[in-house]
């Protein structure tokens, strides 16, 4: 047993335990900002916004996760989540400033 | 470049599928009982076998309803009505009490669960039918299955919403990597070992995969304002109230009573008022809140059994001059689409042979998650094997061990702990005070020690062992039923009452096949694996891991 674990490099270990990190929190992370970046700025009524931008949530979030684990390295995929995040952000940002004004 | 994506993924498949594995089997089998929630409530409760309701009009229904509750649930702050349908030919009503001053509000209260009070009544005469056993019958599966149990709801709804987001990946990455998804649909290549755990795992995941994919979903959405604030948070600002308002449509659920106390107007005219307006389609629930007080409002939603959504139509009255208030239509394309969403994960809409394929397609779904897991120890074994060859010191390591132990306690245990759950609504003793939760108790302690076992002896023999005893409870069920004041199969085949009848036929057929499964594990012989075979294996596991 203790052979089996000395076996696994610890870099591969650690590459695992960031991605892993980036596959949940930081998927929950960009899947709340796109479901938000997608509530401000989907037209219509206010409950269908809100439905819609939830509905697809749930989908973003598996791609998020798969996403962490498909990217060539740990490094790439939470660069990929970042470049998510702050798009989200931004509309955000654009959305509420636009909000503030009108 | 591809091949590394097929790879990533056959990785991700692999973890997150088994990680959460075992909660993911007990959810996919409550769940599939869920299916049959009414049937299995009728079974649990065989003083009502002999009773025979004959379907009445719905304005009639309805006037049964209004009876029983005005002599339960007065002073009560909201009524409830459930009104007959094919399944269920009795009215359901049920009531939030009159609230009692002091303590009592906020026991119930910091348990997470309110004080329901509820009843079923002969639709025709609004009496209380015999009095049944105490029992959660069907309803605890159904409630299992997302809640869990001896913990808050909200901690049960995280974990079961965790273990369904795991499922989706497992699912999505399960597709990406499998290569020859149609082949693979019609190979199956019985008694090689590994090659027929993939080959079972595959076909049961394949051949149900629309369905899979469709229930995992949809059982997310049904709790997604839960799982995914953000939406709501963004457009309704600390008002989800006003949000629930605008998606159920129907009276604010924080009402105020005037305080004068008003009669309530008559059901019957508005039901039929109800029933015009959506071309005679029959009336499935309606809220009356607030009953009794000059603010009283009615709201009456359509049959569920109407169309795939969930959200039907609804209308509110006034509970005093019974005028239409408003009416919702929800038929907004995101209003329709979150309907049918909920409506095919809670599958209320579908007829007998619908519902039927569902139930095959969600033991499709219990075959996929367990055939995983128990994938991933035929998988991982010889690798220990060959370990132990090598080194020749230990045995299997903890990793094996523990998946071993827990495959058996959460796939044959379960099982076992469902069938010691009907045996216990037939012996646990009539009258009983807190029955129902002992029922619950026996389940759960039934799995304990299945579990306990599995994990100490986690061999083909203790294997065997759960399967047998499961078989024959279940078997036997069929044989206890008219022994405890069931109507035996004879009984209900003849009387054509096929919801006793059925859930006895496929308890028979259940119990056979954990029977023949135990059966099975006792021919083939591990030991028989040749030498070898072992080093293909490994080859196998190169590729795939």
């Amino acid at each position: 047993m203790a052979k089996a674990v000395a076996r696994v490099p610890l870099k591969y270990r650690l590459d695992v335990a960031v991605r892993a990190l980036a596959a949940v929190g930081g998927a929950y992370a960009v899947t709340t900002l796109a479901v938000t970046a997608l509530a401000l700025t989907l037209p219509g009524r206010d409950v269908d916004v809100v439905l819609a931008s939830t509905l697809t949530g749930l989908a973003v979030f598996p791609l998020a996760t798969m996403w962490s684990f498909a990217a060539r390295s740990a490094l790439r995929a939470w660069a990929g989540l970042m470049i998510a995040a702050a798009v989200c952000g931004g509309v955000i940002a654009l959305q509420r400033a636009l909000g503030g004004a009108a | 470049m591809k091949e590394g994506l097929r790879l990533s993924m056959a990785w991700l498949h692999t973890w997150s599928g088994l990680l959460v594995g075992w909660v993911l089997f007990m959810v996919f089998a409550c769940g599939t009982a869920s299916y049959y929630r009414d049937e299995i409530t009728l079974w649990m409760t065989p003083e009502m076998h002999q009773a025979s309701l004959a379907p009445v009009d719905q304005d009639v229904a309805a006037t049964a309803a209004q009876r029983a509750l005005e002599q339960r649930g007065a002073g009560g702050s909201r009524w409830f009505v459930t009104m007959p349908t094919e399944r269920d030919p009795a009215v359901r009503v049920g009531w939030v009490p009159k609230p009692n001053k002091g303590q009592g509000q906020g026991q119930a209260k910091a348990k997470g669960r309110r004080q329901f009070g509820s009843a079923a009544v002969d639709p025709a005469t609004g009496e209380e039918l015999g009095k049944a056993r105490e029992t959660r019958g069907g309803d605890f599966f159904f409630r299992l299955h997302f809640d869990l149990h001896y913990m808050p709801v909200f901690w049960g709804r995280w974990i079961v919403g965790v273990c369904a987001m795991f499922m989706l990946v497992a699912i999505l990455s399960g597709i990406v990597t499998h290569k020859r998804i149609f082949k693979d649909f019609f190979t199956f290549r019985p008694g090689k070992g590994q090659r027929s755990w993939l080959d079972a795992h595959n076909a049961s995941a394949v051949l149900a995969l629309p369905y899979h994919l469709m229930i995992t979903y949809t059982g997310l959405v049904t709790l997604m304002f839960m799982y995914l604030p953000a939406g709501l948070n963004a457009v309704y600002p600390e008002k989800a109230d006003a949000f629930y308002a605008d998606l159920n449509g129907g009276p604010a659920r924080d009402a105020k009573p005037s305080g004068t106390p008003v009669a309530l107007t008559p059901l019957a005219p508005l039901v039929a008022q109800a029933r015009e307006k959506w071309n005679g389609a029959p009336v499935g629930r309606m809220v009356i809140s607030l009953p009794g007080d000059a603010n009283a409002q009615i709201l009456m939603t359509r049959q569920e059994s109407q169309g795939l959504s969930s959200q039907q139509p609804s209308i509110t009255f006034d509970g005093v001059t019974g005028r239409l208030l408003s009416e919702a239509n929800k038929d907004s394309g995101a209003m329709q689409t979150r309907g049918v969403m909920y409506g095919l994960h809670i599958g209320r809409f579908a007829g007998p042979m619908l519902r039927g394929l569902f139930f095959l397609s969600a033991l499709a779904g219990c075959a996929m998650v367990a055939t995983g897991v128990l994938l991933w120890a035929v998988k991982e074994r010889p690798k220990h094997l060959k370990a132990r060859l090598n080194s020749n010191s230990g045995g299997v390591g903890f990793g094996l061990r523990l998946v071993d132990g827990l495959n058996l306690g959460g796939i044959a245990g379960l099982m076992l702990a469902m069938a010691v759950f009907f045996w216990a609504n037939r012996l646990v003793p009539v009258g009983l005070a807190g029955r129902p939760e002992l029922e619950i108790q026996c389940f759960f302690t039934a799995w304990a020690i299945a579990a306990v076992a599995g994990l100490a002896w986690p061999v083909r023999w203790m294997w065997r062992v759960q399967l047998v005893i499961g078989g024959l409870l279940f078997a036997l069920l069929p044989v206890l039923n008219p022994l405890t004041g069931g109507a035996g199969l004879a009984t209900s085949v003849a009387q054509g009452k096929w919801a006793i009848a059925g859930f006895d036929l496929v308890s028979l057929a259940f119990g056979a096949m954990l029977l023949w499964a135990a059966k099975r594990l006792g021919k083939v012989k591990l030991a028989k694996a040749p030498k070898p075979q072992l080093d293909k294996l490994d080859k196998i596991d190169e590729v795939a891991a």
